[in-house]
């Protein structure tokens, strides 16, 4: 497929509403195609503005009081009619609290993982991605010591294909952590490290594709610490790196 | 209340208001409470609310006055969108500024702006902004791609007149 058919369908790949087939192909288009690369990060960055600005107007707490106080049900009516509108109220918000708290906890998660995926492809765009250039982890751990709130432990990489390129500062959820940036055969890889306690609770270890953009992410919990390993590699490169990590933990 | 925040924020946006947009949100849950039988269970509650909130605005005297004065089915119109090298999205990593998306957004359409909320604050599905809208997919699909280009021309316009506000 030319680049301009690709393009067409840019919009809706990253609305993440192409079939799931062709959600793929995209994929493995864009990582090849600087310039279609480019258009979605430009598409992405536009997404995020939008959902950032969009989200503008908050009601007030005498406005949420008096919504509350409306909704409860009356007491002049009968009794039965009273049950019957109580039901409906109920009915309403059960439906809407169930769905909400789903969506809720998607979102909240999809979120964070749609911010890490962002803050990866942001760094590998920008033309210094490392702040701490070393292939060395004695040289890239203590760069941290004063920087960030917490320790972690760097794995030793000889007799892997795994190469650290180095590291800088990220915030993720407006607390400070870690970005490690990783090399497996030409794909780069990041590594995140966070507080857990900074973090909505909602996040589970998994494997999975992270957001509407499909890179391949790792995540756990380990001594306090939320650690998310993402990039375009292979699933399996990415198990091995997470592996590493918890081992050197 | 499910989706208070949310529907209060797009209220907000189609009435310009607060104090409209208040009266459109009390009369949202009243007639959702009113009409929960035609609700069916299964399916999207979030879409059904969101929809009685636009109908209710639609039918309601600032409604009837934005749908008057532009149209609600813009398929047709022509694109004349200037050609501009820089995209909207380094306009507004250069200028770092929300105020200026926020007054671009305003200035489109409603059933611009509509859609446009609804699929990038709200994340909804297409499937879901069809339902919450009552229009057909691919309707959805050709009106958020003009919301955009749309947006990208009004943030340009705005750059290019120093139009934006203190900016």
């Amino acid at each position: 497929m030319v680049c301009e058919s690709w393009k067409a369908k840019l919009e809706t790949y990253l609305d993440g509403e192409l079939p799931e087939e062709e959600m793929r192909s995209f994929d493995v288009h864009v990582r090849n195609c600087p310039s279609c690369s480019a258009d979605a990060l430009v598409g992405v960055q536009m997404k995020r503005a939008i959902r950032i600005a969009g989200k503008r107007f908050t009601p007030s707490a005498e406005f949420r009081k008096r919504m509350e106080k409306s909704l409860a049900p009356k007491r002049r009516r009968s009794f039965r009619l009273e049950w019957m509108a109580a039901a409906a109220a109920a009915v309403v918000l059960i439906a809407g609290a169930l769905t909400s708290t789903y969506l809720g906890t998607r979102s909240g998660r999809d979120e964070v993982f749609s911010e890490i995926a962002d803050l990866h492809v942001a760094t590998l765009a920008s033309s210094s991605p490392v702040d701490v250039i070393s292939t060395d982890r004695h040289t890239v751990k203590p760069w941290f010591q004063g920087k960030i709130p917490f320790a972690f432990n760097l794995p030793e990489l000889q007799n892997t294909e795994f190469t650290l390129l180095g590291g800088r500062m990220t915030y993720l959820e407006q607390t400070p952590g870690a970005h490690l940036i990783y090399d497996v055969r030409k794909h780069h890889i990041s590594v995140f490290v966070l507080q857990e306690r900074s973090l909505p609770a909602s996040l589970n270890d998994s494997s999975l594709k992270p957001g509407k953009l499909s890179f391949n992410m790792e995540t756990w919990s380990q001594g306090g610490l939320r650690y998310f390993v993402i990039g375009d590699a292979s699933a399996a490169d990415i198990d091995t790196l997470a592996k590493l990590f918890k081992a050197a933990s | 209340m499910p989706y208070f925040d949310s529907l209060y924020n797009f209220a907000c946006w189609l009435t310009h208001d607060r104090h409209e947009a208040e009266d459109l949100v009390q009369e949202t849950y009243a007639r959702a409470l009113k009409g929960f039988s035609s609700f069916q269970p299964g399916t999207n509650f979030r879409a059904w609310i969101n929809r009685i909130l636009r109908n209710t605005f639609l039918t309601s005297r600032t409604g009837l006055k934005a749908t008057a004065t532009v149209p609600l089915d813009l398929e047709d119109e022509e694109e004349a969108l200037p050609a501009d090298k820089e995209t909207p999205a380094s306009i507004l990593l250069r200028r770092s500024d929300q105020q200026l998306l926020q007054h671009a957004l305003e200035q489109l359409p409603i059933a611009y702006h509509e859609v446009l909320l609804l699929c990038e604050v709200e994340e909804m599905s297409y499937q879901e902004i069809s339902a919450a809208l009552a229009l057909p997919m691919g309707t959805v699909m050709s009106r958020l791609s003009r919301a955009r280009k749309a947006l990208g021309a009004g943030l340009r316009l705005r750059v290019r007149k120093g139009m934006n506000h203190g900016l």
